[in-house]
């Protein structure tokens, strides 16, 4: 007796055609990283003494404040006191800046104001200083909505972040949406998957017992997809940045948040 | 930048109270067993010990070791005994040493 094939071709086209198919995660089904946290994970970021991103954000603090460059100006003495001019300022960026006539990240505004500003080096990415000044100008947003615009002037680079996204690529040929979108909620190598929400940077990742930029995580993934990573401060990251900001629009703030 | 330390104390105890302290401190731990680019050994650079004074008297001290994670976060408990001063000092290769403060007032 052999079994009717019809029926057989049937259910593996079914199977198969069915990952591929998987739309995005509906928005009121979105959950932060934190939710897959472990209870003694999330008891260090619930409390900011046991938190160790808080040191690198007093470090921010202090560094908010000293004067710098030819111009000799602090961040303080344009905007103040950060508690009130930075509220809510991660929460919506990349932004459209006109100077460059593209969005930008939080780290590249930083780098921007010590240019123009305060007529001083820009800070490289990843450096100890940078990833203090934006997780202390991060914390400033958090428990607030994430908020990016997406406007005529945005929207292109929305999609362009949306289509690496979706692209497949590197040795092992998977795009962010087969792990984050399809898999989320599984396990990878021992580790939960999760949806991959930006609602937390820069934050203390436990592996690299330090700060990180999201940039620094995105490297990260494309380096375990083994395909290239792009240089730090490249537009297709910023773009990518962007989308998932949008991705995660509505969600709060956490940064900074502690992860595995 | 110099250290930074954290210290978590309730403010005010009863008389007897058990007490939790909480005590965090960036550092970056470097084991010693690892290599850079070049192969070269990175040299060991870690905390190796914190104590804490009530008032003078030392009620906890520990030893770190190269396992334990960069910003060690140390806690422990003791009883709330008088009001007064919890002096922390942490001491660590390279001549590294840090000292924090924390006041409790006891009721």
């Amino acid at each position: 007796m052999h079994p009717p094939h019809g029926i057989a071709i049937g259910a593996v086209v079914a199977v198969l055609g069915m990952p591929l198919a998987l739309a995005e995660i509906p928005l009121d089904q979105r959950r932060s990283g934190y939710d897959q946290l472990s209870p003694a994970s999330k008891a260090m970021q619930d409390d900011d003494t046991s938190n160790p991103a808080t040191l690198t954000v007093l470090d921010g603090e202090a560094l908010w404040g000293r004067k710098a460059g030819e111009a000799n100006k602090s961040c303080a003495d344009c905007h103040g006191d950060a508690a009130t001019s930075m509220r809510g300022v991660s929460a919506r960026y990349p932004a459209f800046s006109p100077a460059k006539a593209r969005p930008i990240d939080i780290e590249q505004r930083v780098n921007l104001c010590r240019t123009e500003q305060q007529k001083v080096a820009p800070l490289a990415h990843e450096s100890r200083d940078l990833l203090a000044l934006t997780a202390f100008i991060g914390k400033q947003s958090r428990g607030m909505p994430i908020a990016v615009t997406n406007d005529e002037k945005t929207r292109p680079f929305i999609e362009a972040g949306q289509r690496s996204y979706g692209m497949r690529q590197g040795q092992l040929n998977l795009s962010c949406q087969n792990c984050h979108d399809d898999h989320w909620g599984q396990k990878l190598a021992g580790v939960p998957l999760v949806q991959g929400h930006p609602n937390g940077y820069p934050l203390y990742r436990l592996e690299w017992q330090s700060v990180g930029s999201l940039q620094r995580r995105l490297r990260n993934c494309l380096i375990g997809m083994r395909a290239e990573p792009y240089a730090y401060g490249a537009d297709e990251y910023v773009d990518l940045e962007l989308f998932l900001m949008w991705r995660a629009r509505g969600m709060t703030v956490e940064t900074p948040a502690v992860r595995p | 930048m110099s250290a930074r330390a954290l210290i978590n104390v309730p403010r005010k105890a009863r008389r007897g109270d058990v007490i939790e302290i909480k005590t965090l401190i960036s550092h970056i731990m470097e084991t010693g067993f690892r290599h850079g680019t070049m192969g070269e050994l990175i040299p060991r650079d870690i905390i190796t010990s914190l104590s804490c004074k009530y008032n003078g008297e030392e009620i906890f001290a520990t030893q770190l070791y190269p396992a334990i994670a960069a910003n060690p976060f140390v806690t422990f408990h003791t009883v709330a005994t008088e009001s007064g001063t919890l002096a922390f000092h942490w001491i660590g290769d390279n001549g590294f040493e840090a000292t924090e403060e924390a006041k409790i007032v006891v009721e």
